[in-house]
């Protein structure tokens, strides 16, 4: 059976004339006189492949800069360290000649011993120890305070919170994270550093003291505590904020599966969500990390600016990245600035290594464009 | 003036995929050409080989002749060349989001680097009329961006635009499957006034459509080209089996 | 299974859930907690900075170089010229290349492992602290040209930009659709002029929102500074001589001993903290109205 064939229809427009340009000009028939000339024009236009290939290469470049950036960054820094690398090789990262592991550790738990003199300028000897000490310490404080409130903002964010209220706080969380490092610090210097001293500190030699941690010889509510709560703050929108990213990641149909079990709503977010995000989690806590390891200017303004080593918590001291900003104005000598430099260096890898791991972590639940660190 | 097209032993992939296989076809100029077939069987993968669209997918591969007019259009010149010279309508209008009416039709040439004011005014309001949106458009030419329009204006819009270059052939991708009956029938009005300049090929599903627009029909199946005949005889005495079982429907 | 035995099954599971309810209850009840820990200190954070920073402000801050000590008064206006200038170069530096880059990988290396490889570099470069940047330039610029200058300070702001603004284009353009490509392409228009005049214009709000981001961040960045543009009292706009700087000189300010200059760094802040909540509300409301979705 053949289908009925409509008939091939004239319509009205063919059979209207056609209409004449507005310009007045020759009447177009079919088109030819001035689309000719467009026709001309273009067919004169040539391939432009050259110009293709010279732009997509300018673009290349600068994409490939992000590779030279790196590469500039790491051959500045290694040449500028190489005065301090070769007069201390390792050593530098230890402690300085004269002690072992077992004198420093008795010196850093008696404040009343004689402590090793590791950054000595005057007399051309450099130990970084007491550096990599504080950053240690101060990025695990401020992990240790950050991480948990964080996850609890995050979890309350994405599972718990009124939707009212989800945008105001998102907001606010970022906000929060793109405020600059020198202004945290001012902030923390005129108030957290009062309010340490005059209330904090006090109560945590009474409570903790007897931990051996807290001890009351620094007044100033300067330290390391001081220092890693201020971080604690920093890092907190970053950690949160990507964790939320994580746990929004996690499909629906796994919270549904648990709740369908008869699970508790916590239940559901432990089985159904966490435990499907938690290697995101982990990323987003490294990245925390990674963050507080190389924070400046906030940590230098509340950290004391000390260069011994000492077994409280509320001592002064410094991290890595503070005593560069705190002393590269008055390294006298090259061997000073290269001492700097090569603590610079060994931040730059650090930091590198983490955030590498980090974005990896990420990457791998969140399965797309890795997250923009603000 | 439109000019005829010829296809010997084309070949298409998509990386593995063998989607077109052996098309042989002579396409008459100034005469509207219709390609149907189930969904799937490699129509768009054709038309988009004849303006050497379908190499802009990075896995495309393509062998054999197309030969637009004199012009082997895979040996005598580059991508670029041959696409100012065949115009497309995609399936879904795509007019440039951020430019005004005026700046769509008239992007082929200013992106080309003409810019005659006077002649470039006379240029949009022929192809708007030949588009038949002139009246609709006339007063918000600059004021409207391209993408404010309804559906059927928008298509209409991407229409004037392809011709506003003078190319030789117009290829259209399903047209009006995005559309509504009344824009339809305003396109099919169009092709026909325009068969008369151009040379059109038409990919459609819908074959009452190509019963209505064109001369020559071509019945493609499985990245073959099955039939290819007069549209009266295609659809009143077909020679394949297979064309006549799509025709009155026992598939596709 | 005896009467007896079922009885004391079901008590045992009527326990379990009386505490699985309660774990449920403490655990929100933590979570709210930990909100309200976080919450309330950030918001009297920023309260107090525009409360200490707007007591502080007058017109002089806007106009006058700080005085010497002592004398009070004075403002930080070299220092908002100085961070002026310093972010023109560091644009003029961190935009175009930026953007650049974006395009390069949403366009031509789209899919490609080296697109991967400079996408994954280019977000590990935006966690490595800014000070590690300051010393590079140092070495790279000011050791060799023996002084401190602007030159500087606006090259290390602005490489600190070009990952930022990189990934933020990227980003961008690939939401444009394929098929307003498509379009461009088959009416015959060269492949550059194509990215150029369609894909990017489309995309182009969303591109100068990534910009202003990352604009906002350097605005605040120190650390760089200490080592490149260093700071001056003084009026200063030439190229190469040491600049002052917004957060540099609040830096310095809150670190004297002088009340004075404490008022100054608190106006400081403020105005920095006003710019970059300025952009980032900016941003927000461009991403989330969808006026970046240039596409209908």
């Amino acid at each position: 059976m053949i289908a009925n064939v409509p008939e091939i229809r004239i319509s009205q427009a063919q059979l209207q004339p056609e209409p004449s340009p507005a310009g007045g000009q020759q009447p177009a028939e079919a088109g030819t006189v001035e689309f000719s000339a467009i026709r001309t024009f273009l067919l004169a236009r040539g391939n432009s492949a050259m110009a293709d290939r010279g732009f997509q290469w300018l673009m290349a470049l600068c994409a490939l800069s992000i590779f030279g950036i790196v590469a500039l960054i790491a051959v500045q820094l290694v040449k500028g360290s190489q005065l301090s690398w070769n007069k201390f090789g390792l050593a530098f990262f230890s402690w300085p000649a004269g002690f072992n592991f077992g004198t420093v550790f008795k010196a850093i738990m008696n404040s009343n011993l004689p402590q090793p003199n590791y950054w000595d300028p005057v007399n051309g000897q450099f130990s970084a120890l007491p550096f990599v000490y504080g950053t240690l310490v101060t990025s695990f404080l401020a992990l240790l305070m950050a991480v948990p409130l964080a996850i609890g903002v995050a979890i309350f964010l994405t599972e718990m919170c009124p939707g009212v209220l989800r945008a105001p706080l998102s907001f606010l969380t970022e906000l929060l994270a793109a405020i600059p490092s020198v202004i945290y610090g001012l902030w923390a210097y005129f108030v957290l550093v009062p309010l340490m001293r005059e209330h904090v500190n006090p109560w945590l030699v009474q409570l903790l003291g007897w931990t051996g941690l807290f001890s009351d010889d620094n007044l100033t509510g300067l330290g390391f505590f001081s220092a890693g709560v201020i971080l604690a703050i920093m890092v907190l929108p970053i950690i949160s904020s990507l964790t939320r990213e994580v746990m929004t990641a996690v499909p629906h149909s796994q919270r549904e599966a648990v709740l369908a079990l008869g699970a508790t709503r916590w239940e559901m977010i432990r089985m159904g969500v966490l435990r499907n995000a938690r290697i995101g989690i982990v990323g987003a806590i490294i990245l925390g990390l990674g963050r507080a390891l190389g924070e400046t200017m906030a940590v230098t303004m509340v950290v004391g600016n000390s260069i011994e080593i000492h077994r409280s918590l509320l001592s002064n001291g410094n991290s890595m990245a503070s005593v560069i900003a705190n002393q590269f104005s008055e390294a006298s000598d090259n061997l000073h600035l290269s001492a700097l430099i090569e603590i610079g260096l060994a931040l730059f890898l650090v930091t590198i290594v983490v955030n590498a791991l980090a974005q990896l972590l990420v990457w791998a639940v969140t399965r797309g464009a890795p997250a923009r660190v603000n | 003036m439109g000019v005829g097209i010829e296809v010997v032993n084309l070949n298409a992939w998509y990386g593995t995929n063998h989607s077109l296989q052996d098309i042989n076809l002579n396409m008459p100029g100034n005469h509207a050409t219709a390609l149907i077939g189930p969904s799937g069987c490699g129509k768009s993968t054709f038309v988009r080989c004849l303006n050497r669209m379908h190499e802009t997918n990075p896995i495309a591969r393509v062998t054999g002749t197309v030969r637009i007019g004199e012009l082997d259009i895979y040996k005598d010149c580059k991508p670029v060349e041959i696409r100012r010279r065949v115009g497309m309508v995609f399936q879904r209008p795509n007019p440039f989001p951020t430019m005004s009416i005026y700046d769509n039709v008239c992007a082929g040439l200013k992106l080309n680097g003409y810019s005659h004011r006077q002649v470039l005014d006379e240029i949009v309001e022929k192809s708007l009329k030949h588009a038949a949106l002139w009246d609709e458009a006339k007063d918000d030419l600059k004021k409207k961006s391209g993408a404010s329009l309804s559906g059927g204006q928008q298509q209409r819009l991407c229409i004037a635009r392809a011709l506003a270059v003078d190319p030789e052939v117009l290829l259209m991708d399903e047209p009006c499957s995005a559309l509504d009956p009344v824009s339809t029938s305003k396109i099919e009005d169009l092709i026909f006034q325009l068969k008369s300049q151009y040379t059109i090929v038409i990919v459609t599903h819908n074959m009452q459509q190509a019963a209505r627009v064109a001369e020559k029909t071509g019945f493609f199946l499985n990245g073959r080209m099955v039939e290819f005949d007069f549209t009266h005889k295609i659809f009143t005495n077909p020679s394949d089996k297979r064309t006549e079982d799509y025709i009155t429907g026992r598939f596709g | 299974m005896g009467l007896g035995e079922l009885r004391v099954k079901a008590g045992k599971n009527q326990l379990r859930s009386k505490f699985r309810e309660l774990t449920d209850g403490a655990v929100t009840g933590l979570a709210v907690l930990a909100t309200v820990l976080v919450v309330v200190p950030l918001v009297a954070i920023f309260v107090y900075l525009i409360y200490k920073g707007a007591s502080s402000l007058s017109l002089s801050f806007f106009t006058q170089i700080p005085k010497p000590v002592g004398e009070s008064g004075g403002g930080m206006a070299n220092a908002i010229v100085g961070s002026a200038i310093l972010l023109g170069i560091a644009s003029l530096i961190g935009v175009p290349v930026g953007i650049s880059g974006g395009i390069f990988l949403a366009e031509y290396g789209r899919g490609t492992r080296l697109a991967n490889a400079i996408r994954f570099t280019a977000d590990v470069l935006n966690g490595v602290p800014s000070i590690v940047m300051g010393i590079a330039i140092y070495a790279l610029i000011v050791i060799p040209q023996n002084h401190f200058s602007a030159f500087s300070g606006g090259v290390a702001l602005g490489i600190m930009m070009i990952p930022t603004v990189c990934r933020t284009t990227e980003e961008m353009l690939l939401m444009v659709p394929h098929a307003v490509r498509e379009a461009a392409l088959a009416l015959g228009v060269p492949n550059w002029r194509s990215v150029l005049s369609i894909t990017v214009r489309t995309a182009s709000p969303g591109i100068i929102t990534g910009c202003m981001l990352a604009f906002a961040r350097v605005a605040g960045e120190t650390a760089p500074l200490i080592f490149t543009a260093l700071g001056n009292s003084f009026w200063s706009t030439s190229l190469n001589q040491p600049i002052a700087a917004l957060p540099l000189q609040i830096w310095v300010y809150a670190q004297s001993p002088y009340e004075d200059w404490h008022r100054l760094a608190w106006a400081g802040a403020l105005v920095l903290i006003v710019l970059i909540v300025t952009a980032v509300s900016l941003v927000r409301y461009v991403t989330s109205r969808g006026v970046l979705k240039g596409a209908s």
